[in-house]
């Protein structure tokens, strides 16, 4: 068998499984190998510095760039640390920060996602979780730079999209991108966190359902993943991707349209402008 | 038209909870609720004529459509895009299910009723989510009529007043209804940026998805007392930090500390306060 096709029969709740794998590469993992040189800038110049969310700038070919990646780390001590990759309000503020420091020079921002959501502590909430998210999707909505994410490992909702409204978004072909983690929906809906496995497969949350749904633009393959020569061809499709919508002349134009039409049934347009 | 007023109909009709009531029988005993802050029985008579709060001020749940009665000058609501639904786009299991008897049970199509309207003779764009339909929830439709509303707005140089409830985004429809939270957060943006001004008025309860997008993307966000407005549910907060929550925690008085809401206003001045704020982003 074709290494390749094995992967393939992953169940949605065995890729969930392996998206949560604490031995696959972590978002600093990704700037290590892909952005040798990186610079980390901390803080949101307001409350703290959030560890959960790691930024800086870094070199692609001779090109600045910006870089952000959720950090969840692989031992124990780090995902102490690290918060598990759940981020606080400051941590998406100063992932904003950021984001609009690249604005004013012109950098590109390139977004590691991995989390299992947006941290749910009290303290998260007293420091408006909801309006930093919310912040996040409103301003990278029209920042004036191009804007990639790969969603690396968890893809947990409102955590997970506010580090990608962005013009392109990648997925590794064992990411999940969901609305709510399976064990959530199934004691939600079916009052039993044991029916994980049904909910995964229900709520559509592989690469290739992203994917179907317009969700992503592409999948990563996993082979040889954490390899020398994966993070080498990622790099190059980083650099050529970014490249391209850089000389997009319409790239908020187009990044507005990417979102308007996901969700949308062709039945209401056929209803017609006027309802 | 003849279907909005059918649906206000139905909607008149219906109780707490989404059940459509017995029809009220003057000659038998007069049906009441049990105000759950000072646990007296209020008959529902009273509570009607009192814009559903309690002597003692706590807010009993609205329809959308009775807030938007409340809210505009009378007659002046004009309906859009009402036909917009959800099309259950994962096929996920039990949903179309549970849609037909919400659907029934609320006489609402989808969780939110977008249109245009005038408040003391200021025009208006204005969407009312309803609790009674799924808590709120936010869906591909939703989304979708969020998402006209304010660009209706922005093209006909309206303001935008958002009359908001939800549990957050809706899990049958996936990371569907998690794109509504960017889609609708874009829309929001757009608005804003051609210098127009949107009003969030934040019920019980604001959560969720709907939390961090465009609740929390107003101008000027408005709550109502009592109101739970989070991001995360309290359980899940307990759950995560495994320590008691301080009294209080999420309600509208303590969002409104910790400086997220501009201000707290009960029902009967709702009105009067956003014809106010109307009047003073009066333009040309
Ligand atoms: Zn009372």
């Amino acid at each position: 068998m074709h290494p390749g096709e094995e992967r393939e029969m992953l169940s949605a709740y065995e890729r969930v499984r392996t998206a949560r794998d604490n031995k696959r590469p972590t978002g600093m993992d990704y700037i290590r190998n892909v952005f040798p040189g990186f610079i980390e800038m901390h803080g949101d110049r307001r409350f703290g510095d959030d560890p959960a969310i790691v930024g800086g700038i870094a070199s692609l070919n001779g090109t600045s760039v910006t870089v952000i990646a959720i950090e969840k780390g692989h031992t124990v001590r780090e995902r102490s640390f690290r918060n598990s990759g759940a981020p606080s309000p400051e941590g998406y503020r100063k992932a904003l920060r950021l984001m609009r420091q690249a604005e004013k020079f012109g950098r590109p921002v390139v977004c590691f996602v991995d989390t299992s959501g947006a941290y749910c502590g009290s303290g998260a909430e007293e420091r408006g979780q909801g309006q930093a998210v919310a912040e996040n999707l409103l301003e990278m909505s029209t920042l004036c730079v191009p804007v990639l994410s790969i969603v690396i490992g968890e893809g947990g909702s409102g955590g997970a999209l506010a580090l990608s409204v962005a013009d392109r978004v990648w997925m590794m072909e064992n990411a999940v991108y969901s609305v709510i983690s399976p064990e959530g929906c199934a004691s939600i809906l079916w009052k039993d966190p044991g029916k994980a496995e049904a909910a995964a497969e229900s709520l559509r949350l592989t690469a290739q359902d992203a994917r179907m749904f317009g969700v992503i633009e592409e999948i990563i393959s996993e082979e040889g993943l954490g390899t020398e020569g994966f993070y080498k061809n990622l790099k190059e499709r980083i650099r050529k991707e970014l490249s391209a919508l850089s000389a997009d002349p319409e790239l908020l134009e187009n990044r507005y349209q990417r979102f308007r039409r996901l969700g949308t049934d062709p039945e209401w347009e056929a209803a017609g402008p006027g309802f | 038209m003849a279907l909005l007023l059918h649906l206000m109909k139905t909607g008149n009709k219906l109780e707490e909870g989404g059940r459509t009531a017995a029809p009220v029988q003057r000659d038998e005993g007069e049906p009441e609720k049990l105000c759950p802050n000072c646990r007296r029985r209020i008959p529902v008579s009273r509570l009607w004529g009192n814009g559903m709060v309690c002597d003692c001020g706590y807010h009993f749940h609205m329809k959308a459509r009775q807030r938007i009665e409340m809210l505009t000058d009378s007659g002046s609501f004009r309906e859009l895009f009402t036909g917009i639904k959800t099309a259950d786009p994962l096929l996920f299991p039990g949903y179309q299910e549970k849609l037909e008897t919400v659907r029934t049970a609320s006489g609402e199509e989808e969780a939110v009723i977008c249109g245009t309207a005038l408040v003391d003779g200021h025009t208006a764009c204005l969407f009312a989510m309803e609790s009674y339909f799924m808590m709120g929830s936010m869906g591909c439709a939703v989304g979708e009529k969020i998402t006209l509303l304010f660009e209706h707005a922005l093209q006909n140089r309206l303001p935008v007043i958002g009359i908001i409830v939800s549990g957050g985004a809706r899990m049958q429809e996936g990371v569907l209804s998690l794109m509504q939270m960017a889609r609708t957060s874009a829309a929001v943006k757009r608005h804003s940026d051609a210098g127009l001004l949107y009003t969030a008025l934040l019920t019980d309860p604001t959560t969720g998805g709907v939390t961090a997008s465009f609740a929390m993307e107003a101008d000027v966000i408005l709550a109502e007392p009592g109101a739970t407005i989070g991001f995360a549910g309290a359980r899940v907060v307990e759950q995560t930090t495994r320590k008691a929550l301080p009294k209080g925690f999420q309600k509208a008085d303590f969002v409104l500390r910790h400086g997220f809401v501009d201000c707290i206003v009960p029902r009967a001045r709702q009105r009067a306060f956003l014809s106010r704020l109307l009047a003073l982003h009066r333009q040309g």
